[in-house]
C-alpha cells in the first residue's frame, strides 16, 4: 500500500500535539519522537515526488473547485525538508531548555506550529493557505510570550497585532481575487488571472498582508522584539521558519499567478531588500546585546530573499535557485545562532556582547556553532550561504544590477563585522565574569549540528538543486514578453 | 582505479583530519596530539615526494568534485603548485615541532594545533587549486582558520589585532568574490590555464577585464601585503611566534602572492596582460612597496615588527618578477617564493627563541646575545644575510635572477629598486649583527626557563639551525639537480612561457 505522506505530515504532529495534552509527563519523549519521525516523512514524500512527479492528493476525495487539494513539489519539498530537520534540532534542544512546567505548555503549541507550517507548504489553494498562515501566527505568539516577562508580554504583543493585521490584508486580497476571477485554486487561477485592476489590488493587498507577517523592511518593526525576548528554541523557530513561510507564500503566488501582471513590483521588492540588508545589518553592528543582534541580523538575511525578484531572468533559474538555497541554508544557520546564544544566556545568566567571558575556552562547541553558523551568515565558502550569495551575485553581474552587487558586497562585509565582533569579545576575558551554569549536551550539540548542516549544504549544491527542480516549480519564473 | 586522481584531496586531508581530530583531544593528551601532528606532517611530506616525482615525469594529478553545475573544485598538481605545496610542507613540518616546544605547558593547545592544521590544510589547498573558485574556497578557509590563531592569547590587544587583520582580510575577499564571479560572467569559466584564457574574448570586454584585474589582484594584494593594504601585518606580531613565522613564510602572504601569480600567467596569461597594460602599474607597486617596506623596517625597535615591515617589502620582489614579464625575472621571483619562506621563518624562529629564552623583543636590548645563544644567532646572521642578498645564500639568487631579467629587457629602474632594497636591508639588518657579536651585553640575561648547558630547548633551537642551512643550501647548490632554482626554470618553461 502507498502511505500517503502528505497527509502523514500534516497529522502527524496534530496527534502528537494532542498527545502532548493528554500525558503531560512524557511531553519530551513524544515530541522528539515526533519530530523525528517527520524526518521520516518527508523522506517518504521526497521519495514518491521523485518517482511519481508533484504530489497531489484531494482530501476526502473532493476535487479542486470544491474539495481540499494537498500538493508539493520541490520548492514545497525543500520549506518541508526546512522545517523537518530544523524542527528536529529545535526538538532535540528543547529537551534540554525546558523545565517540566514549561515543558507542558512548550511542546502541544510547538507541535501544533509545525502541523500548520507543514500544512501550509502542502496548500494549493489560497484560501487554505490563510487557514494555516493564521493557525500558524496565533501560535507563534504564544509560543513568543511563553516566559511571560513584561519584555515577552509586550513583545508578543505588538508580534500579535503585526501577525492578524497581516493576515487580515492578505484575507482581503484572497476575497478580491476570488470575487474577480471565481476560484481559490492556485492552478486555476494562474490560468484566469490576468491584468486588470481587480488582480492589481490583490496584489497589492497580498503583498503587503505577507510582507508586514515576513518582516521586510521597513514593516520589520515587530521582530526584533518579539525574536529577542522569547526563549532561545522559540526565537530559533520564529527566525528560522515562520517567517519564511510568509514568504514562501509571496513566494509561490508571485511564481505561479503574479508575475506576469505586475510590471515594477519586482522593482519595489528588490528596493526594500536591499534597504532592508543595508538596515538591518547596520543596526546588528549598533545592538550590544546578542539576542537583538541575531534579530536584526534575520532582518538583514530576508533582504537577500526579495533580491532575486528584480534578477530573474525568463527561462534562467539562476536567482530563484538562489533565494531557494539562501532559505533553506539561513533557516539553518540562524537556528543554530539562536540556540548557540541560549546556551550562552543559559551558561552566563547575561548576554552582553562586550561581557562575553572567555567563551570560546569554556563552552567550545557552543562558540564553534556561533561560528560556523556565522560562516553561512557572512557568505563565506565552504557554506550555503556562500552558494546562495554566488548564485545572487551571478544573477546580478549578468544583468548588470550593479546597485544589487554593491548592497550584496557591503551586505557580507557587515555580516563578517557583526559575527567577528561577537567572537572577538568571546576570546577574551570580561570585566563581568559569567556565573557558568552547566549546559545540557544536548543543547550544545543540537545548535552545532544544525551549524555544520549549514556548512555542509555549500558541498552538496547538485543534490539539492535536483530535489528542487522536481516539479520544475520555477518554470515559468518571472516569464514576461 | 586511478589513485593519482586522489592524491591531491589526500594531501590536503593529511592534515585537515589530523587537525579535526586534534580539536576534541583533551588538553592533557600531549602526545597523541604530538603523535597525530608528526604523522600527519610526514605522510603529507610522503605524499607530496611522490607527486614531486610524478609531475617532473609529467604525470597529472587531478582531484575533480563537483560543486556547482559547470564548477568543480579542482585541485591538480603542476609544477608552479607543487612549489608552493613543498615549501608549505616541510615548513609545516618544522614549524610544528618548533610549537611544540614553543607552546609547552600554555593553555588550548589543543584548539592552537588543530586550526594549525587546518590553517595549513587550506594553504595546500590554496596551492593545488585548479580553478579561481576551489582557490577562492581555500583562500577564505585560511583568513578563517588564521584568525583564531592570531587572537590565541586572548588578550585584548590580540583580540584588536585579530580584528584588524580581519577587517582587511574579509574586505579583501569581498573584492576577490566580485572579480571571480564578474568573470565567470564574462568567460564562462575559471580554470586556470597556461598562458591564459581571456586573449580570446571580445575586445569590447577589455575594460571590465582590467577593472576584474584591479579586484582579483587588490583582493590578492591584501594577504601579499602589497602597499597600501599591508596594514595588517604589523598587527598582527602579537602572535605567538610560531604564528608570525606561519603567517610570513609559508601560509598567509606567500597565499596571496601566489595567487597574483596565477591571475597574471594563468588566468590573464602574461602576454595578453602586458598588451591590456595591467602588469606595469603592478609591477610599480610591487617596487613601492618593496622601498617603503624596507624604509619602515629601518625605523622599528619592535624585533618581530621590524621583520614584519621587512615581510612586507621581501614577499612583493615575487610579485615585482612576475609583473615585469621577462622570462628570467620570472624565474627569480617564483623561486624567491620558497628563498624569502625559508630565511624570513629563520628569521622569526631566532625572533621567538629570544623572547621565549630571555625574554627579548627589542632590538635595543639584544647586545652581546650572540655570546649568551650563539647557535641561535648563528641562524638569524644567515637568515639576515641572505636578505640583504649576500652570497651565496639563497637571497642573492633570487636577486641576480630579478636583476638580469629585468636588464635582458632593458627596465633598467628594476635594478635600482633592488640595489636600494638591499642597501637598506643592510641599513637594519647589520647594526643588528653588530649589537649582537660585538658589543657588551648591558644587564645580565633574565633567566625565564632553565635549559642546562644548552641555551635553549631542543625544539626551538633546531628549527632555526634546520632551516638556515636549508637557505645556506638553496643557495650554493642553486644549480645541483631538483634545487628551488632548476625547479623554477622547470615551471617556467612549462607553465609560464611555453615556447
Amino acid at each position: 500500500m502507498e502511505v500517503n505522506w502528505g497527509v502523514v505530515l500534516i497529522l502527524l504532529p496534530l496527534i502528537g500535539g494532542i498527545a502532548c495534552f493528554l500525558y503531560p509527563r512524557l511531553v519530551k519523549i513524544l515530541g522528539v519522537l515526533t519530530s523525528f519521525a517527520l524526518v521520516l516523512s518527508v523522506a517518504g514524500l521526497g521519495w514518491q515526488i521523485k518517482i511519481n512527479d508533484i504530489y497531489r492528493h484531494s482530501v476526502g476525495g473532493w476535487d479542486a473547485p470544491l474539495g481540499i487539494e494537498l500538493y508539493a513539489d520541490g520548492l514545497s519539498l525543500l520549506m518541508l525538508s526546512a522545517t523537518a530537520l530544523v524542527g528536529l534540532g529545535i526538538s532535540v534542544y528543547s529537551v534540554g531548555y525546558f523545565d517540566r512546567e514549561d515543558s507542558s505548555r512548550f511542546w502541544p503549541l510547538w507541535l501544533f506550529l509545525i502541523a500548520a507550517l507543514n500544512a501550509l507548504f502542502l496548500s494549493a489553494d489560497i484560501f487554505n493557505l490563510y487557514v494555516n498562515l493564521e493557525l500558524m501566527g496565533l501560535t507563534a505568539v504564544t509560543l513568543a510570550a511563553l516566559t511571560g516577562s513584561r519584555d515577552a508580554l509586550s513583545g508578543s504583543m505588538r508580534y500579535l497585532l503585526a501577525t492578524l493585521l497581516g493576515s487580515l490584508v492578505y484575507l482581503l486580497g484572497v476575497a478580491l481575487l476570488y470575487h474577480g476571477f471565481g476560484s481559490m485554486d492556485i492552478g486555476i487561477l494562474s490560468v484566469r488571472v490576468e491584468s486588470s485592476p481587480v488582480a492589481w489590488v490583490a496584489l497589492g493587498l497580498i503583498s503587503t498582508g505577507l510582507l508586514l507577517k515576513t518582516a521586510l523592511f521597513p514593516l520589520h518593526f515587530w521582530l526584533p522584539a518579539a525574536h529577542a525576548n522569547a526563549p532561545a528554541p522559540v526565537s530559533a523557530l520564529l527566525s528560522a521558519l515562520v517567517v519564511k513561510a510568509s514568504f514562501y507564500i509571496l513566494f509561490r503566488l508571485w511564481l505561479k499567478i503574479f508575475s506576469p501582471i505586475s510590471e515594477g513590483v519586482e522593482m519595489i521588492f528588490g528596493l526594500l531588500g536591499s534597504m532592508a540588508i543595508l538596515w538591518g545589518s547596520l543596526q546588528a553592528l549598533r545592538q550590544t546585546r546578542l539576542k537583538l543582534l541575531v534579530a536584526y541580523s534575520t532582518v538583514a538575511q530576508i533582504g537577500y530573499l526579495f533580491l532575486s525578484f528584480p534578477l530573474a531572468i525568463s527561462g534562467v533559474a539562476t536567482a530563484w535557485s538562489a533565494t531557494a538555497y539562501l532559505i533553506l541554508s539561513h533557516a539553518l544557520a540562524k537556528a543554530a545562532m539562536f540556540l548557540a546564544v541560549g546556551n550562552i544566556l543559559c551558561f552566563g545568566v547575561h548576554d552582553r556582547i562586550a561581557g562575553l567571558d572567555r567563551v570560546v575556552q569554556r563552552l567550545p562547541l557552543t562558540a564553534s556553532a556561533f561560528a560556523l553558523a556565522g560562516i553561512s551568515i557572512m557568505g563565506l565558502p565552504p557554506s550555503g550561504g556562500f552558494i546562495g550569495k554566488w548564485l545572487l551575485l551571478e544573477a546580478a553581474l549578468t544583468k548588470g544590477r550593479w546597485d544589487l552587487v554593491v548592497v550584496i558586497i557591503l551586505g557580507g562585509l557587515m555580516a563578517a563585522g557583526y559575527v567577528f565582533k561577537v567572537l572577538g569579545n568571546a576570546f577574551t576575558p570580561s570585566s563581568e565574569p559569567h556565573k557558568s551554569r552547566p549546559v545540557p549536551a544536548c543543547m550544545e550539540w543540537a545548535s552545532l549540528l544544525l551549524a555544520l548542516g549549514a556548512i555542509l549544504l555549500g558541498f552538496f549544491v547538485s543534490p539539492v538543486s535536483s530535489l528542487l527542480d522536481m516539479g520544475s516549480p520555477f518554470d515559468i519564473s518571472g516569464v514576461r514578453p | 582505479m586511478n589513485w593519482n586522481a586522489w592524491i591531491p584531496l589526500l594531501v590536503v586531508a593529511s592534515s585537515m583530519l589530523p587537525g579535526l581530530i586534534i580539536f576534541n583531544l583533551a588538553e592533557h593528551r600531549i602526545r597523541l596530539r604530538t603523535a597525530l601532528n608528526l604523522i600527519g606532517a610526514l605522510v603529507k611530506l610522503l605524499l607530496v615526494g611522490w607527486m614531486l616525482w610524478g609531475v617532473y615525469n609529467e604525470h597529472i594529478f587531478e582531484t575533480r568534485l563537483a560543486l556547482l553545475p559547470n564548477l568543480d573544485i579542482v585541485l591538480r598538481a603542476g609544477p608552479w603548485s607543487l612549489f608552493f605545496v613543498t615549501l608549505s610542507t616541510v615548513l609545516w613540518l618544522i614549524t610544528t615541532i618548533y610549537a611544540i616546544g614553543y607552546l609547552e605547558g600554555s593553555p588550548h593547545r589543543s584548539r592552537f594545533f588543530g586550526f594549525f592544521s587546518v590553517c595549513v590544510s587550506a594553504t595546500v589547498g590554496v596551492a593545488l587549486s585548479g580553478n579561481l573558485i576551489t582557490f577562492l574556497l581555500f583562500y577564505e578557509l585560511l583568513t578563517l582558520s588564521t584568525y583564531p590563531l592570531v587572537v590565541h592569547r586572548g588578550t585584548e590587544v590580540a583580540r584588536r589585532a585579530g580584528q584588524v587583520y580581519l577587517n582587511y582580510t574579509i574586505f579583501g575577499g569581498a573584492l576577490l568574490l566580485l572579480g571571480t564571479v564578474w568573470l565567470y560572467t564574462l568567460a564562462g569559466t575559471l580554470e586556470f590555464t597556461p598562458q591564459g584564457f581571456l586573449q580570446t574574448l571580445d575586445e569590447a570586454h577589455h575594460p571590465a577585464l582590467i577593472a576584474i584585474f584591479v579586484l582579483l589582484v587588490s583582493g590578492l594584494g591584501v594577504k601579499a601585503a602589497l602597499v597600501p593594504f599591508h596594514g595588517w601585518l604589523p598587527q598582527a606580531m602579537v602572535a605567538p611566534a610560531p604564528v608570525s613565522a606561519l603567517l610570513h613564510a609559508v601560509a598567509v602572504v606567500k597565499a596571496g602572492v601566489f595567487g597574483i601569480v596565477r591571475v597574471v600567467y594563468d588566468i590573464y596569461g602574461v602576454d595578453f596582460a602586458s598588451d591590456l597594460g595591467v602588469t606595469d602599474p603592478l609591477a610599480w607597486l610591487a617596487a613601492i612597496t618593496i622601498i617603503y617596506g624596507s624604509l619602515r623596517a629601518l625605523y622599528q625597535d619592535d624585533l618581530k615588527r621590524m621583520l614584519a615591515f621587512s615581510t612586507v617589502s621581501q614577499a612583493s620582489y615575487i610579485t615585482l618578477g612576475v609583473a615585469i614579464a621577462s622570462p628570467i625575472a620570472t624565474i627569480g621571483g617564483a623561486v624567491h617564493l620558497l628563498h624569502q619562506g625559508l630565511m624570513k621563518i629563520t628569521l622569526f624562529f631566532c625572533a621567538g627563541n629570544l623572547a621565549e629564552t630571555l625574554g627579548i623583543h627589542m632590538v635595543s636590548e639584544m647586545n652581546g646575545v650572540g655570546r649568551r645563544m650563539p647557535w641561535t644567532m648563528a641562524a638569524f646572521t644567515i637568515g639576515a644575510f641572505g636578505m640583504i642578498g649576500v652570497p651565496p645564500i639563497a637571497g642573492f639568487v633570487s636577486k641576480w635572477y630579478l636583476g638580469l631579467g629585468a636588464l635582458e629587457i632593458g627596465k633598467e629602474w628594476v635594478v635600482i629598486v633592488l640595489a636600494g632594497s638591499s642597501l637598506l636591508n643592510a641599513a637594519y639588518f647589520l647594526p643588528i649583527l653588530h649589537r649582537v657579536w660585538f658589543q657588551e651585553p648591558t644587564h645580565p640575561w633574565p633567566e625565564e626557563r632553565s635549559f642546562g648547558n644548552q641555551e635553549t630547548a631542543w625544539a626551538l633551537l633546531i628549527p632555526p639551525i634546520l632551516t638556515a642551512l636549508m637557505a645556506l643550501g638553496a643557495g650554493v647548490f642553486a644549480t645541483g639537480s631538483f634545487s628551488p632554482l632548476v625547479w623554477a626554470q622547470l615551471i617556467a618553461q612549462r607553465e609560464f612561457h611555453q615556447p
